[in-house]
């Protein structure tokens, strides 16, 4: 018998399962169950996406593309991200195709780390960044963001953070559970602590287009900091695209191709079919963008004006389709109170502890839902606080 | 952001509170601008979208198209309004091109009894020269709803 266990790496081995799998879990099967517990769009991507990616493939264009991706897709990327968020970036080597956001960052990390370099992460956050940096050996610092920050990270915390080991600050805004953005001003903040070090920058912009008070900017717009900072970007946020798995990563020339080297080698290029949707989409999607937000905003302020309703305290979420309300009120834990919401009442909201640091005490529940789902579990929730 | 039209053209049933949290004003704005836009006709009523193919009720729709002689000094006006005063009129357009001039929408029980509506009621219309009744076999799509909505099971893995 073989003992896997000593065959596997232990890095892999110390990463820790994903905590919002579970919710997802219990959920399956349950009758008459609500999930507000799933960070993805509800809509289908838009029918003129889907049939250019079905055009492509009666048109045949069923084969490999360039590794960076078709120059037509990375030219309407750099269009886009123009036309869009007025930052620069050559179709031709700053801009790599990659699957999804997801590899995008990990090419990052990989490209960047070297044993024992320092990551910091604000938290709460998506849960990738800190196994995939624990995969390089680097070492994830957490920084909690708070709530009377409106989980924006100040200048101060960042340079708390910062030891002579640091290398690289992810910025996760829009961000993924809070709802948290940072304006031009919070970035020039912390552009004025990055300044004369040799720290990069990872800006993770996923839910770019998903800001319901004012546009999103970029850490690539603040004077001095294009040169350090990595954008990371995609198709499943903005466009609903979530499974043609599409991402692009844009950055300063050397590192992108980097990047690209081991992008081809392990991915060799990304889905072609994808990639001619996503030229569709960045064409002539800019309709479905606004379109999906006015719905999406829409919801956001029910949710957020519910939960307030029903005593629990709220943060505007000014991004993303997340809302992040505090349940310390209720004297449960986060996991507590998720267990026994889903158990009793049948709704799946995920825990802010799922989110790493500065989690416990809030639970993440996310609005790509309908109005009816989203009317009913404000129903739910209201017969669980009473009967708390 | 989608104001409370477009709100209410997507789905009337949304509640005066429901649509106050979504659009920031409050529940008095939304009653009194709901009032307001109801008393100015901007909202005309507020019906249901419903799949009679999936009912027990048989059913069936035409589209007729209409040649008209226009009256003097009212134009079409005059026989539109003898056409739509009937109940069974669902819609009725005045139309654009030179094939036709109207467009009548009609539900009726059975095939017969929307050729009965079209031969006794809607041809000796005055001014009606002339009919072409078209039979709705399917209806695929209403109103931005598809027929039937179709629930589909996908396997959804949650990790973001």
């Amino acid at each position: 018998m073989i003992d896997y266990s000593k065959l596997m790496c232990q890095r892999v081995q110390d990463i820790h399962p994903s905590g919002i799998r579970k919710y997802f879990d219990l959920l399956q099967g349950m009758e008459g169950g609500i999930s507000l517990g799933i960070g993805e769009p509800d809509f289908p991507t838009p029918w003129h996406i889907r049939d250019a990616g079905i055009y492509s493939l009666e048109k045949g264009f069923t084969k490999y593309t360039p590794n960076a991706g078709l120059s037509d897709l990375r030219a309407a990327v750099s269009r886009y991200l123009k036309r869009r968020f007025d930052l620069e970036y050559a179709p031709v080597g700053q801009i790599l195709v990659t699957v999804g956001g997801s590899e995008g960052l990990d090419l990052t990390f990989r490209c960047l780390l070297e044993p024992g370099d320092e990551v910091i992460i604000p938290a709460p956050s998506f849960v990738c960044y800190g196994p995939l940096v624990s995969m390089m050996h680097g070492v994830p610092v957490m920084v909690e963001t708070k709530a009377e920050n409106d989980f924006r990270l100040t200048p101060d915390e960042l340079r708390a953070a910062i030891t002579p080991r640091t290398k690289v600050l992810v910025l996760p805004f829009p961000n993924n559970p809070t709802g948290g953005i940072m304006g031009r001003e919070d970035l020039e903040a912390l552009a004025e602590v990055l300044r004369g070090t040799s720290i990069m920058v990872v800006s993770d912009e996923i839910y770019a287009e998903l800001t319901y008070s004012r546009r999103h900017v970029s850490m690539a717009n603040i004077p001095d900091m294009y040169e350090r900072t990595v954008v990371v970007n995609g198709f499943s946020k903005a466009y609903s695209m979530t499974g043609w798995r599409l991402g692009y990563v844009c950055g300063p020339k050397p590192l992108v191709a980097a990047m690209t080297k081991l992008h081809q080698y392990a991915i060799m290029s990304a889905p072609t079919t994808s990639q001619y949707a996503a030229i569709e989409a960045l064409d002539h999607g800019d309709g479905d963008i606004e379109a999906m937000r006015d719905e999406y905003d829409g919801r956001r302020r029910f949710l957020v004006d519910g939960f307030r309703k029903l005593g629990l305290s709220c943060f505007e979420p000014l991004g993303a389709f997340y809302t992040f309300p505090c349940i310390k009120s209720t004297g449960l834990t986060s996991e507590e109170f998720c267990d026994r919401f889903l158990a009793e009442q049948r709704v799946a909201v995920i825990p802010g502890t799922a989110f790493g640091l500065g989690g416990e005490g809030y639970v993440r529940a996310c609005y790509a839902a309908s109005m009816h789902d989203l009317d009913e579990a404000l129903k739910r929730l209201e017969k669980f606080l009473k009967s708390l | 952001m989608k104001d409370l039209l477009q709100l209410l053209e997507d789905d009337s049933t949304l509640t005066h509170t429901q649509l106050a949290a979504m659009t920031g004003m409050t529940e008095a704005e939304v009653s009194a601008a709901v009032a307001q836009y109801e008393k100015d006709h901007i909202i005309l009523g507020y019906k249901t979208i419903v799949d009679w193919d999936r009912t027990q009720q048989e059913s069936v729709t035409a589209l007729i198209e209409v040649s008209v002689t226009p009256q003097r000094g009212e134009g079409f006006d005059r026989v539109a309004q003898r056409i739509y005063q009937y109940e069974e009129v669902e819609s009725l357009y005045l139309m654009s091109g030179g094939a036709y001039d109207m467009t009548v929408i009609i539900s009726g029980r059975t095939l017969k009894e929307v050729a009965q509506f079209v031969g006794e009621k809607l041809a000796p219309i005055e001014g009606v020269t002339g009919t072409a009744t078209h039979f709705i076999l399917k209806k695929y799509k209403e109103k931005h709803l598809i027929f039937p909505i179709q629930e589909v099971q996908e396997e959804r893995f949650v990790f973001e």
